[in-house]
């Protein structure tokens, strides 16, 4: 299966100015600092993390949204790090995003018909008056939208209608790459269920390759083939989703896991242990394994080399030179194991 | 923060040089009554309208003029002389600056009592009768041209001319240290009619802020710790709701410092905005750069400190 | 729920505000109670009246309006027809709440030991010396490190998981008997949120405090509630301890929620099943039982009747509000639970399929 995507030491730092006549840069934060991953055509690839991870930095870095502080991406074996002008938006075409808060995403003054349909109008597709109409009219009912509803404004669908027109733009142009960054966050959980079916479906329909971003655990898990754990602008752990669920090896994707609240009540007598702290700034990381200053399993090697992304022997990677146990994680309550 | 507040003011000094030489080209370059003439008086002969001239550097370039210019005010605060009153600017200024900052201020304090006072009160009844009579009113007192207002006034009210002797009518002014009592009465009128618009202005502000604020987050959880709403309001809410208003105020004081002009030619208050009137009709040049260097001066200064003000009223905002 | 003689009862609560588009009937008769040391958890989505039925118990809807009828009883005051000065004097005091999210619901201007200094003052004739050393205790009870700097720093210089705690530290001020939680952790990342969960289970333990717990998330009160109230529309659907509700639950609008979440261990394979349709209008509910639009197996006559909310035969501290019978419902449980749809379920149980 050849990768899509491919990205390899990507870096997004964010410089912090000081000075008093000229500024001059005195730190940076380290948003992402150095995330090798491929996306395989046709998968689902989660992106999982906590507020501050990078994982939407990452997204909007491959969506050319933000630009590289180094790093190579590779789109179809392509170099897309630093394309300009004429060949950045015939890329766009092949990538699209779909955001989290569906009541901002979508610009109020203009009806969802000129929403769904501006990459047309953008890329010169569909130029006839009828022609656009109607190839507006059939994405919104791919999307579960009547199409009757061509000149509403956003302010008159639901939540979860919104983000149908999100997706609906997004497909016009049928691109390869779909990027959803927290698509049903902002949902009601009942509609979450419909906007989640209505992904899986249309990315089999389309032959999409998606990258998914999200902070509910769950939620990955139901919609992915392969996960991946950020922290601090770190992967610090990748595999399948089967694999990484039921025997995670970094004791972060652990802590993730054993925090959960599930509602199987067989399982809630048992111990967890919980993660104490809050998360380092990432405008001053700790050395090496960025995670070891809140590691239960930190020793002396932790804040002096950094692991590396390596395989553990159970179907993931981790970035960890002690990884987790079978019987430890049991201990600290990993709940998403059988 | 510190470093912030070095770097406003070295900043403030550049654009100060910059608004000085502004003036300075534009009043060598529009078409003028030649100041070497002027002073000549009625001595003019072309042989002494050149000694003038060198007397008074107009013979050197351009830009060492202005260098000589630049040296005086920031070195000896040399503001220049006044050929056509025959008197260094800067004792022109600074005898009338009294006079301006009292009429300022003291209208800058009636307009914030009555702007804001009237404004919480129409917030906290959004939407009532109250709340659009006063509205409405602000609508017209913003719209009415001062010097009209001024004239109306002394109409109804001066002493000397108005239908009810209420208050002292134009031209009695009369300094603070002088006689107190006087002082304040004379002032009482200007200031209503300073302050009519710009408070009709900060009541309309402070609705709007206050009603936004009213609909926040923590203005809950101060309800729900048990506060009375009293309390809220003006502990809570209206804490939250001044924070604009401080930084347009810094700024409104500063520019009424530098043009109060109608004002004070309506009520005959011997203040900089009349000096500048008079400059104007003379073609005093001299005074009329003095004023509006002070004027800029004002405005910078006052842009300066609302920013650092705002940086102590929101924490959130630290500069570095 | 248990015999005793509950700390907070709710009877019959309707709130109604009017606005131009209509009247919004928010909540629309809801009975619940609340026992000392017990958590009841309020289940319900955007619209359900579970967030205004506890903003209504402390009078926080008054000021915008709210018509409220039926009683609110706490330690045999009626709270509804309290006097504002008599809901102050309980509000932050004998009941406390907590919102959402800490970062807009701390004052940004105020220091946090202010605010909490605010908080003990209000109710307690103490000097500020005094209120000072309560607030440091209180940061240090919550467990926010070094209190006594923490208490001069200003709420954007806490992270979001101290300042939940900082706002829980400021409900307790005044060692209130219960406590309202809105959403408490919905704001939080994951980690953060079982902080927190943690933290109020153990200050429950010490203080004896009730909690009153409301969420959208099925798994937070499936892990920290005794007691269940499932909200939709501006009514009670379902009520029940936590172990009956989850062990048998009797409502198709609970079953959808448990069937349209995704579980942790569960596999790609699993199906979603959501449910159909969108939230209805709080201005026009449908008539009859309110859920009927969107319920799969619901009845020609359920668009007409009301249920009321009834115990279930076995059951007695089990409450349900629909008009199927307890034994056809424990039978279509019975087959969503072993992975079938709703369609299967009813041509498995024999029901009369409805077209939507």
């Amino acid at each position: 299966m050849s990768a899509l995507v491919e990205v390899r030491d990507l870096v997004k730092h964010f410089p912090i100015r000081r000075g008093v006549i000229i500024q001059r840069k005195t730190g940076a934060v380290q948003a992402v600092d150095g995330v090798s991953f491929d996306v395989r055509r046709g998968e689902t690839l989660g992106i999982v993390g906590e507020t501050g991870c990078g994982k939407s930095t990452t997204a909007r870095l491959i969506m050319r949204l933000l630009d590289a502080t180094s790093g190579e991406i590779r789109f179809e074996g392509e170099d897309i790090a630093r394309l300009k002008g004429a060949r950045l938006k015939a890329l766009r075409r092949e990538m699209q995003m779909i955001f989290q808060d569906p009541y901002s995403s979508l610009n109020p003054r203009k009806t969802i018909g000129s929403i769904i349909g501006e990459p047309f109008a953008i890329h010169g597709l569909n130029e006839g008056r009828g022609e656009r109409r109607k190839a507006v009219q059939e994405l919104m009912e791919t999307v579960g939208l009547n199409p009757e509803h061509y000149n509403r404004y956003p302010h008159e669908f639901s939540g979860g209608q919104r983000q149908r027109i999100g997706v609906a733009r997004a497909l016009a142009l049928k691109p390869k790459l779909l990027i959803a960054d927290e698509p049903v966050s902002a949902l009601d959980v009942s509609i979450q269920a419909q906007v989640l079916n209505l992904l899986r479906d249309l990315q089999s329909e389309f032959g999409l390759t998606v990258v998914f971003i999200a902070h509910d655990l769950s939620v990955v898990r139901h919609m992915c083939d392969r996960v991946a754990v950020m922290y601090l602008g770190k992967i610090v752990e990748i595999g399948g989703g089967d694999e990484l669920y039921d025997f995670p090896r970094h004791p972060y994707t652990g802590a993730l896991l054993s925090a959960v609240p599930v509602v199987d009540p067989s399982r809630h007598g048992e111990q967890r242990r919980l993660l104490s702290g809050d998360v380092p700034s990432p405008a001053n990381p700790p050395s090496a394994c960025r995670f070891h200053t809140r590691c239960p399993k930190a020793r002396p090697l932790c804040s002096d080399q950094e692991p590396p992304l390596e395989d553990k022997g159970s179907g993931t990677r981790a970035a960890c030179h002690y990884p987790l146990t079978r019987e430890e994680t049991a201990q600290i309550g990993v709940r998403s194991a059988p | 923060m510190t470093r912030y507040i070095v770097r406003r003011l070295l900043w403030g000094v550049v654009l100060l040089v910059i608004v000085l030489a502004l003036l300075f080209v534009m009043f060598r370059v529009l078409p003028t009554a030649d100041p070497a003439k002027l002073r000549a008086g009625r001595l003019q002969s072309p042989k002494i309208i050149a000694e003038i001239r060198h007397d008074l550097g107009l013979d050197k370039s351009l830009p060492a003029q202005f260098w000589v210019y630049l040296k005086g005010i920031f070195l000896h605060f040399d503001l220049g002389y006044s050929y056509y009153s025959d008197a260094p600017v800067k004792e022109l200024i600074f005898d009338r600056l009294p006079a301006t900052i009292s009429l300022v201020l003291g209208a800058a304090v009636v307009w914030l009592v009555s702007g804001l006072g009237v404004g919480i009160i129409s917030a906290r009844r959004a939407g009532s009768k109250l709340d659009r009579a006063t509205m409405g009113t602000s609508l017209v007192l913003v719209s009415a041209p001062e010097y009209w207002l001024g004239l109306l006034v002394l109409f109804f009210f001066a002493s000397d001319i108005g239908k009810v002797h209420v208050f002292p009518g134009a031209g009695s002014y009369v300094g603070l240290t002088a006689e107190p009592g006087k002082w304040f009465t004379s002032l009482i009128m200007p200031w209503l009619v300073v302050a009519a618009g710009t408070a009709a202005v900060y009541a309309r502000m402070i609705r709007g802020t206050l009603i936004e604020t009213m609909g926040e987050d923590y203005i809950r959880t101060a309800r729900a710790k048990g506060l009375s709403e009293r309390s809220v309001v003006l502990r809570h809410g209206l804490r939250a709701a001044i924070n604009p208003i401080v930084t347009v105020l810094g700024v409104d004081i500063a520019i009424l410092l530098g043009s109060s002009v109608l004002v004070e030619t309506v009520f005959d208050i011997p203040g900089i905005g009349r000096l500048n009137y008079i400059a104007i009709t003379h073609a005093d040049f001299p005074i009329i750069q003095g004023t509006v260097l002070f004027a800029s001066m004002f405005v910078i200064v006052a842009n300066i400190v609302v920013d650092i003000a705002y940086a102590f009223l929101d924490p959130r905002v630290r500069y570095s | 729920m248990t015999d005793a003689e509950p700390l907070l009862r709710v009877e019959e609560l309707r709130v109604e505000f009017r606005t131009e588009d209509g009247v919004v009937h928010a909540v629309d008769g809801v009975t619940y109670e609340v026992h000392a040391g017990r958590t009841l958890g309020i289940v319900g989505e955007s619209g359900s009246g579970k967030t205004v039925s506890s903003l209504t118990t402390l009078g926080l809807t008054r000021a915008q309006g709210a018509h409220v009828s039926g009683r609110i009883v706490f330690e045999g005051k009626d709270l509804v027809t309290l006097s504002d000065g008599e809901m102050r004097a309980i509000r932050g005091n004998d009941i406390a709440m907590i919102f959402q999210d800490p970062l807009s619901s701390l004052h940004p201007f105020f220091k946090v030991g202010a605010q909490l200094i605010e908080a003990v003052r209000v109710h307690q004739d103490v000097s500020k010396a005094q209120a000072r050393a309560r607030a440091i205790e209180l940061l240090g009870l919550v467990g926010i490190p070094d209190p006594s700097r923490r208490v001069d720093e200003y709420p954007h210089e806490f992270s979001g998981g101290m300042r939940q705690r900082a706002m829980i530290a400021m409900a307790l001020a005044n060692e209130p008997k219960l406590l309202i939680a809105d959403e408490p952790t919905t704001a939080l990342d994951v980690t953060v949120q079982a902080q927190i969960l943690a933290l109020l289970e153990r200050l429950q333990r010490e203080l004896g405090m009730a909690i009153v717990i409301i969420t959208h998330d099925l798994g937070v009160v499936a892990e920290m509630a005794d007691d269940i109230a499932v909200m939709y529309a501006g009514r009670i659907i379902e009520s029940a301890s936590a172990e009956l509700l989850f062990a048998g639950p009797e409502h198709p609008y609970t079953w959808g929620l448990l069937n349209s979440i995704p579980s942790l261990s569960g596999t790609r394979k699993e199906q979603l099943v959501p449910i159909p349709g969108t939230p209805p209008s709080l201005i026009n509910p449908p008539s009859g039982c309110h859920f009927h639009p969107r319920c799969p197996y619901s009845q020609p006559d359920h668009e007409r009747i009301d249920p009321e909310l009834q115990s279930i035969p076995g059951e007695p501290t089990h409450h349900v509000a629909c008009l199927l019978e307890s034994e056809v419902r424990r039978r279509l449980w019975g087959e969503l639970h072993k992975g079938r749809t709703p369609e299967q379920a009813i041509s498995e149980v024999g029901l009369p399929a409805v077209t939507p």
